[in-house]
């Protein structure tokens, strides 16, 4: 069974039709990689599965349960977790406060560990634990995001363009880390313009177009794609 | 020209016009009027006075701070503070002129030709550019009828009615008093007094900028405390009589002035003390710091028990009438720490918290009145009817939150100043007539039982407000580093990210909403038994402004802030009656200043103070 079932859903932003039924599915494990043009509906799909916005139709499954009209609030209780697009750190709190609100929802009271966890996978993090997250650079500030969202110890982690916005030298860190989140048993859905960089990283891949999925394959088949090349990875 | 177009000739002009026309607009709002019936010093020189003064003078030492960051040489700074002076009293020397029957024709003149003057202007502005004469001939010809039209309606409503008050009323014979220091009959020895003054205040302005360090801040320091001694003089004399003896009070005031000798003397003490603190100050303070933590924390004991014995002695070293006061200031420090957190913790501009104030109130007046609205004529006594306001106002304010939870920002204040309206309507309305009294409102409350003793006094009642407070203010520290804090600050700060931590903002808001209304209605209770009838013109949006600007001012989410705040913004008018006619224009002024030279308010929160100093722009719920 997929710990993530997402079929035929349409998600509307008032008379918009952002979502034009979006079906995928997502293993326990895997890397899933959500690629797409500006406007091609890859937010709305994260914002519609973690609870921020319901579908008009179809349904998201999660651990066999529907989900599609459980509350954003409730969902983090039940892993999963998202990185909002653009980082969404909060500025005035100091990074162990940011990191501290990540672990909200838990009430097994004990965050030590886990603190200790997101300092050695983010050293550069601990050495500024009292300073401001809003005076953080680009990059730290993703990396805060991202073990701000592993504090509610998420086995579904939605990452909505971690590299955006990123000098190329911090691309490549980003991206290692989410591999090595994986590696620890936490499952992705990564969505990403940058489809070169997501493809490498990802077991499996899906194209959004229009609010629609116009192709489904296996990450190295998906960059072989002619299409996929031509339109995403900019090769003629 | 080129003189003229120099930068420091730019701040001269900028700041002499600026203190001028302060002058002028003081006066015709009729403040320097009103001010002038407070005696600062005996027979000396009134607040009203002392505004003509002070207002040159200020802006004659800061123009020389400004002009040696220019790197102008004293010789300048003298002579911008002379220019200052000048500029400063000519704006009101020449409304004294057109006010004059002497010179009123003057002013005829003036009307005349200023359509002529600004056509002119514009059309040799317009040529200079490079347009056409014709072009030119023809905006000169459409200002000149379009500024004449106005002038001469003008001119004929002065013609008509003989005067400048029937458009200015404040510019008086009071006014003209003031001004000309008491110079009405000769009015060249006015207008001569009147300017002489101002350029001696504006010249000493710079001068004193110009001292060394040391006596600089001494004589600030001196100046500053005789001034305010002198314009408190009544609440100054209210405590001096609770603790020293009847004649020596009499050697220093006469009535509520300072006397003379008194004056000087204080002037020459604090000057002193300015002088040694200036010199000593800094040792002081190192020392402090140089101590060990141990001994700095018993220090810090110890500043805090003689805090809280002064609290407790408060109401026998002021007296009765400064009591009073001191309680209305705790009803407003209670709702500025109760509106705090809606707006400071959790990001919610609540314009409407007057409501909760109103539902308190009333609460108590139609549970404990014995008079013919009160429902049970006695059996509820103020200690069981406080605790049921407390949940009346959390229920109103939770059956007013529950409509604005999805409104953000900008929306979410309109909404909640309508439900404040909304109050005050019903308040007064027919339909809750029989049960609230309309416009007659509730009378006969009676005051609260301690032991069998009636708290009748301000004296006693301030211990109420003072637990209260006390009691509030604990809850707003402990609500602040609570897991509750922190929902209420992720919201504050975004709240679809804080939506994506798993928090219920939903339930979130319904809380603060909640827990901010129930103080307010402690705070409408305790003001009901204080005053003992229950009017509805007493809950209009101006409480919830009051307790607004008082957060403003203090400090958004600093609760030090808040109670410097109420001191500033509730107890200033109340002290200084002549203040309380102009409380909105004073807070408005205080509030625009506020924002331009310190928004963080007086005592800033840590986080508040972080916004300011990185520019990440502080935001209320949401606002997008
Ligand atoms: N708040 C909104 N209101 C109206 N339309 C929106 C809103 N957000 C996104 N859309 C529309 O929904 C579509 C999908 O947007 P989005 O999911 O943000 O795309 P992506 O993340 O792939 O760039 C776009 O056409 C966009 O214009
Ligand atoms: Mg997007």
């Amino acid at each position: 069974m997929a710990l993530l079932e997402v079929s035929e859903i349409h998600t509307y932003y008032g008379n918009i039709h952002a979502l034009k039924g979006v079906s995928f599915e997502v293993d326990s494990g895997e890397i899933i990689a959500l690629i797409g043009a500006n406007g091609a509906g890859k937010t709305t799909t994260l914002r519609t599965i973690s609870g921020l916005m319901e579908p008009r139709e179809g349904a998201v499954i999660y651990e066999g349960e529907d989900i599609s009209s459980t509350r954003a609030d409730l969902l983090v209780a039940k892993g999963i977790s998202m990185v909002p697009e653009g980082r969404g750190v909060f500025a005035k709190l100091t990074v162990e406060e940011n990191l501290d609100m990540g672990a909200y929802v838990r009430r097994d009271g004990d965050i030590k560990d886990d603190l200790k966890n997101a300092y050695s996978l983010f050293p550069r993090l601990e050495e500024r634990k009292k300073q401001f997250a809003g005076t953080l650079s680009g990059g730290e500030q993703q990396m805060l995001a991202i073990a701000r969202a592993l504090m509610s110890k998420p086995r579904l982690l939605l990452l909505d363009e971690p590299s955006m916005g990123l000098a190329p030298v911090l691309v490549d860190g980003v991206f290692e880390t989410v591999q090595r989140i994986a590696s620890e048993g936490v499952t992705i859905l990564l969505v990403e313009q940058n489809a070169h960089m997501a493809l490498q990283i990802a077991d499996r891949g899906y194209v959004l177009q229009s609010g629609e999925v116009a192709i489904s394959d296996t990450a190295a088949n998906l960059q072989q794609n002619e299409t996929v090349q031509k339109t995403y990875l900019g090769i003629d | 020209m080129d003189l003229l177009r120099s930068q420091t000739a730019k701040t001269i002009l900028l700041l002499g016009s600026l203190s001028g026309a302060f002058i002028l607009f003081t006066g015709a709002v009729g403040m320097i009027a009103a001010f002038h019936e407070r005696e600062v010093v005996d027979r000396f020189i009134s607040l009203g006075q002392l505004l003509l003064i002070i207002a040159p003078f200020v802006t004659g030492y800061y123009a020389a701070g400004k002009l040696r960051a220019l790197g102008e040489d004293s010789p300048v700074l003298l002579i911008g503070g002379i220019t200052i002076g000048i500029m400063t009293a000519a704006p009101s020397v020449i409304l004294l002129l057109f006010n004059s029957d002497e010179f009123r024709f003057l002013l005829d003149l003036t009307l005349r030709l200023i359509p002529f003057a600004a056509a002119s202007i514009f059309a040799w502005r317009l040529h200079r550019a490079g347009s056409e004469t014709q072009m030119a001939i023809a905006v000169w010809l459409v200002v000149a009828v379009l500024v004449g039209i106005v002038t001469f309606s003008f001119a004929l409503i002065f013609e008509i009615k003989g005067d400048l008050r029937s458009v200015l009323v404040n510019i008086n014979r009071e006014w003209v008093d003031v001004v000309t220091f008491d110079n009405r009959k000769d009015l060249a020895r006015g207008i001569g007094a009147f300017s002489l003054i101002s350029v001696v205040a504006g010249f000493a302005g710079s001068i004193l900028y110009l001292m060394p360090n040391l006596p600089r801040r001494a004589l600030i320091y001196g100046l500053g405390v005789t001034v305010l001694v002198g314009a408190f003089g009544e609440t100054v004399r209210l405590i001096l009589q609770e603790n020293i003896d009847r004649d020596t009070l009499k050697e220093i005031f006469r009535r509520d002035t300072l006397r003379q000798n008194a004056a000087l003397a204080l002037f020459i003490i604090s000057t002193v003390a300015g002088f040694l603190w200036a010199m000593f100050g800094r040792q002081a303070r190192e020392s402090f710091h140089s101590i060990n933590v141990s001994q700095r924390r018993s220090l810090n004991i110890i500043g805090l028990v003689i805090f809280v014995v002064f609290m407790l002695a408060l109401p026998w070293l002021i007296g009765r009438t400064l009591s009073d006061v001191a309680v209305t200031i705790g009803i407003f420090v209670l709702m500025g720490l109760g509106l705090n957190i809606a707006i400071g913790l959790a990001g919610l501009l609540d314009l409407g918290y007057v409501t909760n104030y109103a539902v308190g109130a009333y609460i108590l007046a139609v549970l404990t009145s014995i008079g013919p609205l009160g429902l049970f004529k006695g059996t509820f006594t103020f200690w069981m009817v406080i605790p049921l306001a407390l949940l009346a106002a959390m229920f109103a304010g939770f059956i007013f939150a529950v409509p604005v939870l999805r409104m953000r920002g900008d929306y979410l204040a309109i909404a909640t100043l309508g439900f404040g309206e909304i109050i005050g309507k019903l308040a007064i309305s027919d339909w809750l007539k029989p049960l609230i009294g309309g416009a007659q409102g509730v009378q006969a409350i009676p005051k609260p039982i301690l032991l069998g003793a009636e708290l009748k006094n301000p004296e006693q009642l301030y211990y109420i407000v003072l637990v209260a407070s006390l009691v509030c203010l604990f809850v707003s520290i402990r609500l602040n580093n609570s897991r509750t804090g922190r929902q209420w600050m992720a919201i504050r700060e975004d709240e679809d990210v804080a939506t994506a931590m798993g928090i219920d903002t939903a339930r979130a808001k319904l809380l603060a909403f909640t827990l901010s209304a129930a103080t307010g209605g402690v705070a409408g209770a305790i003001f009901a038994a204080k005053v003992g009838t229950v009017f509805p013109n007493s809950f209009t949006v101006f409480i919830s402004i009051n307790v607004l600007s008082l957060i403003i001012v203090g400090g958004i989410a600093s609760n030090p802030g808040i109670v410097v705040g109420a001191i500033v913004l509730i107890g200033m008018p109340e002290l200084l009656r002549e203040f309380s006619e102009f409380r909105f224009l004073l807070y408005g002024a205080l509030l625009i200043l506020m924002m331009i030279k310190r928004p963080q308010g007086l005592i800033p929160s840590k986080i508040v103070t972080h916004e300011v100093r990185t520019g990440v722009k502080p935001k209320l719920a949401g606002a997008e």
